[in-house]
């Protein structure tokens, strides 16, 4: 009878003890959607900590000069961005949290660094920005930050959906030396250990990023071609059809996430 | 931004932490990779410093437990002192030991900071010690060390 | 970045004797001299090696940076404010480049 009620004694303390171990960190509420959950949420208290402090956060550095990019006149236009849009870009908000989005003039997808460079091109008479530049790493921070704070909310299904599709695919396909897929980490395995670190489910909401182990800014789709090369599968280039479909299937899987750009992750 | 040293989390990170940082210096050492600072070397760095040899005391080094990427890992070093005309840190030296070279930054304070504080974010090769030392107006020396875990990511990165 | 950008967290206001804390931040990748090219050729070393600040014309903090400083490096300290004046900052690289920002400060 004893034994019975020490088992049933140690019994509820395990489950009272695993009840307040599994509590969710108040802390990191704002960044998750349900199940969904940002890479602030696997990242150190420190790494949050620069995050948070719009000051600390490197990522500024990239948006004062977006901001500098923003109010120059380029193009044969004679036009800045600012002359459409107004100085402050307040015109802006919410917008790149709906990309990648469908361009019913181009027939296509485009993520926001081609709807940025079609303005330049189109509207401007500038010349694109080069992928990955710094100008439009700049630019892509100081734009996505007008919709910092809004939830993810990219249209999956209409025109879009066929590239959502092949987006789902590639997330879905075996790749590299490896023949690793990236559903494999980031799905079936999230939250699990590799080494020491937490798989993250891969969410995009944070990007540009300032990534410390890059020791710079970055886009997701850098962060895309670094992925393949830590599987050993050749990186595709910047701006391939499959990385913009894979950009919006992985923005679907983060659908509410709260666009955090710039992060810092590590 | 002023770190808090040691905040205990997860205690099962911690000890997966411990487990992984003392598997990484075992493999450490079946590896080739660039030279990294001897114990000599950290000695030489100290006795650049000046005479005398530092005591423990007065210097409080804040540091993650354990450093999300050892490219960025933010650090801040305080020393107990009033900062007075009479009475004020004058220099604070930072050192790390598993580094290619020990030297990290100096700084030379007056008694206008107010307070002995600094803010800064290093670059730790591998988990290692950080050590500050600090020397008075009065030419007195007090030091601190603490360890920080430098981890591997899953992906290599 | 192709020029180095500074930003500085300095407040605008105090009251005499109140510690304040200084910010800053400059756009710089600290290339350690660790690292190799694609060729497998060391690159060298090139970052910002110096740090200081001056209040109304007095040097009042400096920093001597080593390669072992993160890329865009982050200094903050703490000042007294106990006058109404010019904070300079300025920075010093390898190749002996300078790079300069200034704030005010109103104490009362």
């Amino acid at each position: 009878m004893r034994l019975f009620v020490a088992a049933l004694i140690a019994g509820l303390v395990l489950s009272l003890a695993s009840l307040v171990w599994s509590q969710p960190d108040p802390s990191v509420a704002k960044h998750t959607a349900g199940d969904k959950k940002s890479g602030y949420v696997y990242a150190e208290p420190q790494t949050r900590a620069i995050q948070d402090d719009d000051f600390t956060n490197p990522g500024f550095l990239w948006i004062d000069k977006g901001r500098t990019l923003w109010t120059r006149v380029d193009g044969t236009m004679g036009k800045s961005c600012a002359a459409c849009h107004g100085a402050d870009a307040v015109e802006l908000k919410g917008v790149a949290a709906h990309y990648p989005k469908y361009d019913a003039k181009l027939g296509k997808l485009i993520d926001i660094e081609q709807r940025i460079n079609l303005e330049r091109t189109d509207k401007m008479g500038a010349p694109a920005f080069a992928w990955e530049s710094e100008d439009l790493l700049a630019m892509t921070a100081f734009v996505k930050l007008q919709s910092r704070g809004m939830p993810v909310d990219v249209a999956t299904g209409g025109p879009a959906h066929p590239f959502w599709l092949k987006g789902k695919q590639y997330y879905e396909t075996r790749r590299g030396q490896l023949d690793m897929a990236c559903a494999q980490c980031h799905v079936q395995n999230g939250n699990r250990k590799l080494r020491t670190e937490t798989l993250s489910q891969g969410q995009t909401n944070g990007f540009p990023t300032y990534r410390l182990s890059w020791e710079t800014l970055g886009s997701v789709q850098r962060r895309f071609r670094e992925c393949n090369s830590q599987i050993r599968a050749e990186p595709e280039p910047y701006g391939s059809d499959d990385y913009i479909a894979l950009e919006l299937y992985v923005a679907s899987r983060g659908q509410g996430l709260p666009v955090e750009s710039p992060s810092v992750r590590k | 931004m002023r770190l808090s040293p040691s905040r205990s989390r997860l205690s099962r990170r911690r000890a997966l932490a411990l487990g992984a940082g003392a598997a990484l210096a075992l493999a450490a050492g079946f590896k080739p990779r660039a030279a990294l600072a001897t114990p000599d070397d950290v000695k030489k760095w100290l006795a650049g410093i000046g005479p005398g040899s530092p005591q423990g005391g007065k210097v409080t080094i804040g540091a993650p437990e354990i450093a999300e990427n050892g490219n960025t890992v933010p650090i801040t070093i305080t020393v107990d002192s009033p900062m007075t005309e009479a009475n004020y840190v004058k220099t604070i030296w930072m050192a790390a030991d598993g580094n290619p070279a020990p030297g990290v930054a100096r700084f030379d304070l007056t008694p206008a900071n107010g307070e002995a504080h600094v803010e800064f974010r290093i670059r730790l090769a591998q988990t290692e010690n950080v050590i500050a030392v600090a020397q008075l107006s009065d030419g007195s020396l007090w030091t601190a060390s603490r360890p920080v875990k430098v981890t591997i990511g899953g992906c290599g990165g | 970045m192709a020029s180095v950008e500074t930003r500085l967290k300095v407040p605008s206001a105090a009251k005499k004797g109140e510690i304040v804390q200084i910010k800053t931040l400059a756009s710089h990748p600290m290339v350690s001299g660790q690292t190799k090219d694609s060729n497998g050729k060391p690159i060298p070393r090139d970052i910002i090696n110096t740090f200081t600040c001056s209040y109304n014309g007095k040097q009042v903090f400096k920093m001597m940076l080593e390669p072992a400083i993160s890329a865009n490096p982050f200094i903050a300290f703490p000042l007294r404010a106990d006058q109404t004046g010019t904070l300079d900052f300025v920075w010093v690289d390898d190749n002996g480049a300078v790079y300069k920002d200034s704030a005010q400060i109103t104490v009362t």
